[in-house]
């Protein structure tokens, strides 16, 4: 394994610090138990600034100090979560932010989280569920889909927004243009 | 906000505080692969009855930890129920029988099986639970990354996880400071708007979390860069102590209780014990 960079040693912590903090903040729904899970839209914004083996590892370590202080860590979603980073990461990998940000790379994005997302909680959370806790086949799957499902909207319209409103940062830094 | 329930150490006299971390993480994971491995009623038995009995030597007392009990217990209520909603006859399939005790509605029946499945699920939460709840109490957070480093992680993970929890506090007073600046300002993220409206609400309070915090680690990380973290193949640290005898006696009961239980868990080729055949 590559050394990982003194940068991504410290985003890897902040992040993580930012994932457990955000999922301490629960915004309710009108759907009993559920809430929007704030913290994967910036575990997705983290994976695309820093790569995959950050997103990856946010999402690990963010997860088990959320569920290890709250009530004992319920493995298969943590490994669920380090995927939607790593997933996240890899697919945007190679996507400079800082240069700008146009359509393609907001589709680009928005494409790697639906998948990050469908995979890891219509798919790998479940999978684990039945190899770990053997609970039945059509609560996981229904549960999955559902967690799912409000994951895609949430990272898809907060983490978008905050990209963009990131690169415009960046971007407003460099410029000579007094104008916007 | 003001009162989240997070659980934190809890510096107290006892057995179990001192064990150096190391030992705790060991035993920590092979309790939690114990457990989530087995589903045999006599082991869980046997594991709840330790589980209980280590919480008791370790003097944090029930009241520290209401809270995250609290959670807990709403976590596996629901859990139940939603096995239950979806799958009522699950415990029929699993145990091969059916002894119906009465009749709720339509397909919703009360089966002896269900029942036991449902007995067995909760246990495996029950078995982890204090262990785990103890780990996160028992542990100093700054030996933590040590004893990660010891078991063979990389230190540089070490370290990130160390980080996370440094900075945890840090980041939380932030979004309180910002999330009280911006609802003063008629930003609003209760169940009082529309769901798609908080979302946009919450991006207000999140931008400014972010933003402060990729500063965050510009400045974090060049401060390690200036001191020449990473320039070397290992680390020492200074939370790191010595294993005692008693640390040795903890790995051991820990690797008594992981083979024991691995060996009745796959014994007779199924992870359950079913005493309806």
């Amino acid at each position: 394994m590559k050394k990982l960079s003194v940068k991504s040693v410290v985003a890897i912590g902040i992040g993580a610090a930012l994932f457990f903090v955000l999922g301490k903040v629960s915004i309710p729904t009108p759907v009993p138990n559920t809430v929007i899970s704030l913290q994967y839209a910036v575990e997705a914004v983290f994976a695309t600034l820093f790569g995959p083996i950050v997103g990856m590892l946010i999402g690990f370590i963010g997860h088990t100090l959320l569920d290890a202080t709250s009530y004992g860590p319920w493995w298969s979603w943590i490994i669920a979560s380090a995927f939607v980073g790593l997933v996240i990461g890899v697919v945007t990998m190679k996507m400079e932010i800082g240069e700008g940000l146009d359509t393609k790379k907001i589709v680009r994005f928005n494409v790697a989280q639906v998948i990050a997302h469908l995979l890891a909680w219509g798919l790998v959370a479940p999978c684990l569920d039945i190899l770990i806790y053997k609970e039945p086949l059509e609560k996981l799957f229904a549960q999955g889909m559902m967690a799912g499902i409000s994951n895609i909207i949430t990272t898809g319209i907060v983490g978008t927004l905050l990209l963009v409103a990131y690169a415009k940062t960046v971007v407003r830094r460099g410029s000579l243009n007094k104008e916007d | 906000m003001a009162n989240i329930a997070i659980l934190s150490y809890l510096k107290r006299d006892s057995l179990v505080h001192e064990l150096t971390g190391t030992t705790k993480l060991i035993f920590f994971i092979a309790w939690s692969v114990a457990t989530m491995v087995t589903y045999d009623t006599r082991v869980l038995v046997v594991l709840l009855f330790l589980s209980i009995v280590i919480f008791k030597i370790s003097k944090v007392r029930l009241y520290d930890i209401r809270i995250v009990l609290g959670l807990a217990v709403i976590f596996v209520v629901l859990n139940n129920l939603f096995v239950y909603l979806f799958a009522p006859e699950y415990g029929v399939e699993l145990y091969e029988s059916r002894t119906v005790l009465f009749t709720i509605a339509g397909p919703y029946t009360v089966t002896l099986q269900q029942l036991f499945y449902h007995l067995n699920m909760t246990m495996k939460v029950a078995c982890v639970v204090p262990v785990a709840l103890l780990f996160i109490a028992c542990t100093d957070p700054s030996e933590f990354a040590a004893s990660l480093a010891s078991i063979g992680v990389s230190y540089r993970i070490g370290y990130s996880v160390s980080l996370a929890l440094r900075y945890i506090p840090d980041v939380q007073r932030e979004y309180h400071n910002i999330s009280q600046a911006q609802q003063a300002r008629g930003i609003d993220l209760s169940g009082k708007d529309k769901v798609l409206t908080r979302m946009k609400n919450s991006v207000a309070i999140l931008l400014p979390l972010v933003l402060s915090s990729l500063n965050r680690i510009e400045t974090v990380s060049n401060a390690m860069e200036l001191r020449g973290f990473g320039k070397d193949k290992k680390r020492t640290w200074y939370s790191q102590r010595k294993m005692q005898r008693n640390d040795w006696l903890a790995i051991a009961l820990a690797v008594v209780v992981f083979v024991a239980d691995m060996t009745i868990t796959f014994w007779d080729g199924s992870r359950y014990y079913n005493p309806f055949l």
